[in-house]
């Protein structure tokens, strides 16, 4: 589904992604993990589009895509979701409105038909509640006053709207409470199947009991430099990433 | 920052094929010849049949106009305009007749713009729906057609007399509703108030009437329709709108005219007066041809409006959404004379590529306890320039009175400019006044948030500024408040993408 080789990116000139190579099979969720700074945000911007950020060697390829060569736009409607480590605040766009435009982006280049705004609140509300999100979140503009717990929860709203191909997760865990981990790795996992992927990036082993991966990565300086099973997060957890960064060196 | 450029150059390259009301109507007109004299005046006067004691007045605001100089302190700037080399009277041939009378070739021209002329049976379970138009199926829109230089035909004004409604063109209501037209005609607005009002005084052709009687609130929303479409002709649009004791009214006017590589003078002068606890809501959607990128062409929209709140309690709300024209010059107001009256003004001002807008409001605070609101949404992109310029005036009889002011600039790219220019005066030591402002840009990570969601360009830029504007197109009437949203995106989207 999704394969990055050997991929250098930098920004502002900076040199960020130092040769990074990554498969990800159709239907396998893999958890990145890494110390602050060493570039899974970044992995994630590179990976979603977003402008700014250069890419000066290497190639990514979604099932048959050059996902490069492709606009954010042009991404996100192929089946790429970015759910980010800081969701951006819209001030006077309702949450309904631009969800529904982004479902109906979606569903335009899936070539189906747009739903209207009543069977929309149908589809939003059914999966809010089991997000335990209040109906007024849907009134209000995007993530404006919203808690850093609920700004999570929206992306996973969008998400589960949005029902995508491959799903990017810079830290969806950061800030929930244990409540709401449950929720939103329920979310994901209401997801799994043969045709979903996922990159989960966090820095805790908790999420990952929840969202049991296929693979777990360790990030630094811009290069997987270690992969193993689900019990690689719990190593890490005990002996941090000293042992490994000296390894790789 | 690349996708904010991107987005800058792509609204720096809106091509006029972005304005889409810019066709022309063919239809034999009568006009009067070029230039302006007092031979001018008297010939639109006699044009229209009117009483002595209005040509006088005609004359007398001419006679001051010539005395008088262009205004230099708008922010705005264009060369000198040569009065002498446009028409001041453009009718076609074919006068106002009754509505199923109107030539078909005009009747084509509002299809084509959508505005409907043509009355809707009222249906029982609508015309008993009261004043609320989101309940009980769409509302009817009474609508006065002004076509360059005269009223070509106004709707439903049958169905409001019976309500003892008068809405009509004012050259009609001249003659109609002499004593009424003479009582309030330049009473809001003197003819000397400034240039273009005294401009408008002396070669006004023609603009809506409306008066709504004691306790009446009127069934529908009225609107007026203004289009210019002959060449080199100027607009001298008058209106007047007088809301007797405890009457309620809401009025929308939409403007568009076709493109053409001169600049047209749109000058009007729009009065209202809202009496005790009568209450106007003044709406208008303005789209005239902005010119195109290079900023060739385009209506100068010089407009005086104001309103007298002379009634106790009585209030008035202006509320504009400002996309056209090549220079708006527009400051609509409100005289608070009654005790606990209220003035309103909300305002969406874009400029994109040449344009340049210099809007905003003046309120006078003279009875006590008045109250004001004033919030103005400016959105600069290409080389737009956009001034809020506002002035709160509060007497020092106006004990009590408030005011509250929110001024919001919203910039895409670096080669516009947002200017914000309050003028406070408050000599009441128990007045209140509160004045923010604020002025961002378009920030690249809300860009890539609706971009990473599968929002084009395009619309992720018309998302952020509807959000932006969202206060103000809330104050619209229903009916105009999604078009008023299609709107902004088209004004800025050009042919992004
Ligand atoms: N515009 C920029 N100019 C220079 N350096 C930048 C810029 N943006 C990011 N960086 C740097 O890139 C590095 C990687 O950042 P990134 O956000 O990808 O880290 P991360 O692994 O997600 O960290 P965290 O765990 O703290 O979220 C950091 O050192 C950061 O300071
Ligand atoms: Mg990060």
């Amino acid at each position: 589904m999704l394969k990055i080789e050997n991929l250098h990116a930098s920004i502002d000139g900076k040199q960020i992604l130092n040769g990074l190579n990554l498969t990800i099979p159709a239907g396998e969720i893999h958890a990145i993990m890494g110390p602050n700074g060493s570039g899974k945000s970044t992995l994630s911007y590179v990976l979603a589009g977003r402008e700014g950020y250069e890419v000066t060697e290497g190639s990514v390829t979604f099932g048959d895509l050059d996902l490069l060569a492709m606009e954010p736009e042009e991404r996100a409607v192929a089946g790429v979701f970015l759910a980010f480590q800081a969701p951006v605040e819209l001030p006077g766009v309702g949450n309904a409105n631009f969800l529904r435009t982004a479902l109906n982006a979606v569903r335009r280049a899936k070539g189906e038909a747009e739903i209207d705004a009543i069977q929309f609140l149908k589809l939003a509300r059914a999966r809010m509640k089991v997000l335990n999100m209040p109906d007024d979140m849907l009134k209000r503009p995007v993530n404006v006053g919203f808690s850093g717990g609920e700004k999570k929860r929206n992306e996973m709203l969008q998400m589960a709207l949005l029902s995508p191909k491959l799903a990017l997760l810079d830290e969806t865990d950061s800030g929930l409470d244990i409540d709401a981990l449950k929720l939103v790795s329920d979310t994901v996992n209401s997801l799994r199947g043969p045709a979903f992927s996922a990159l989960v990036i966090t820095h805790y082993q908790r999420l990952l009991n929840h969202i049991v991966p296929d693979r777990v990565h360790v990030l630094s300086a811009g290069r997987i430099v270690k992969s193993g099973g689900p019990e690689l997060a719990q190593e890490l957890e005990a002996s941090g990433y000293g042992a490994i960064q000296a390894a790789a060196a | 920052m690349a996708a904010v450029t991107e987005t800058i150059e792509a609204v720096q390259s809106v091509a006029d094929g972005g304005y889409k009301w810019g066709f022309e109507t063919d239809i034999e007109m009568d006009f009067a010849p070029k230039g302006l004299s007092e031979d001018i005046v008297r010939f639109i006067s006699a044009k229209k049949k009117e009483p002595a004691w209005l040509l006088e007045w005609r004359l007398k605001a001419y006679r001051h106009w010539l005395t008088m100089e262009v205004p230099h302190w708008a922010a705005v700037s264009h060369p000198p305009i040569d009065f002498q080399d446009a028409y001041y009277y453009a009718a076609p041939k074919q006068g106002p007749k009754s509505l199923d009378e109107v030539d078909p070739e005009l009747l084509k021209t509002y299809a084509k713009l959508g505005i409907p002329l043509k009355e809707q049976a009222i249906l029982a379970g609508v015309e008993g729906a009261g004043d609320s138009p989101s309940e009980g199926g769409r509302m009817p829109i009474a609508v006065d057609a002004v076509f360059d230089s005269v009223s070509v035909a106004t709707s439903y004004k049958e169905r409001l007399a019976k309500d003892g409604i008068i809405f009509c063109a004012i050259s009609e209501a001249v003659h109609t509703h002499p004593e009424l037209v003479r009582e309030y005609l330049g009473s809001v607005v003197p003819q000397g108030d400034n240039y273009y009002a005294a401009l408008n005084s002396a070669v006004f052709t023609d603009g809506s009437f409306v008066y709504i009687p004691k306790g009446v609130r009127c069934p529908m929303e009225l609107s007026t329709y203004f289009r210019i479409n002959a060449k080199s002709t100027g607009q001298f649009e008058r209106t007047l709108i007088i809301a007797d004791e405890g009457s309620t009214v809401s009025y929308l006017e939409g403007c568009t005219a076709p493109m053409r590589d001169e600049n047209q003078l749109h000058a009007a002068v729009v009065e209202l007066v809202a009496l005790d606890d009568a209450s106007i809501k003044y709406s208008t959607v303005q789209n005239w041809y902005p010119g195109d990128a290079e900023g060739k062409g385009g209506i100068y929209n010089f407009v005086t409006k104001r309103a007298a709140c002379r009634g106790k309690r009585s209030k008035v709300s202006w509320t504009q959404v400002e996309t056209g024209s090549a220079i708006t010059w527009k400051y609509p107001s409100c005289l608070l004379i009654g005790d606990d009256s209220v003035g309103e003004f909300y305002s969406v001002a874009i400029t994109n590529n040449r344009q340049q807008a210099d809007t905003g409001t003046k309120m006078f605070h003279i009875g006590q306890r008045t109250r004001s609101t004033i919030v103005s949404k400016g959105i600069s992109a290409g080389r737009g320039q956009n001034t809020y310029r506002g002035l709160v005036k509060i007497s020092p009889k106006a004990s009590g009175a408030r005011n509250f002011t929110q001024c919001d600039s919203l910039l895409i790219g670096d080669q516009c400019g947002a200017h914000t220019v309050p003028y406070i005066e408050n000599r009441c030591m128990t007045a209140k006044v509160e004045h923010e402002a604020t002025t961002s840009r378009i920030a690249e990570d809300q860009l890539f948030y609706c971009r990473s969601r599968g929002l084009s360009q395009e619309d992720a830029v018309g998302m952020i500024v509807n959000g932006f504007c969202r206060e103000v197109l809330k104050e619209l009437p229903m009916e105009f408040a999604v078009e008023a949203q299609k709107l902004l995106q088209i004004s800025l989207e050009g042919s992004v993408g």
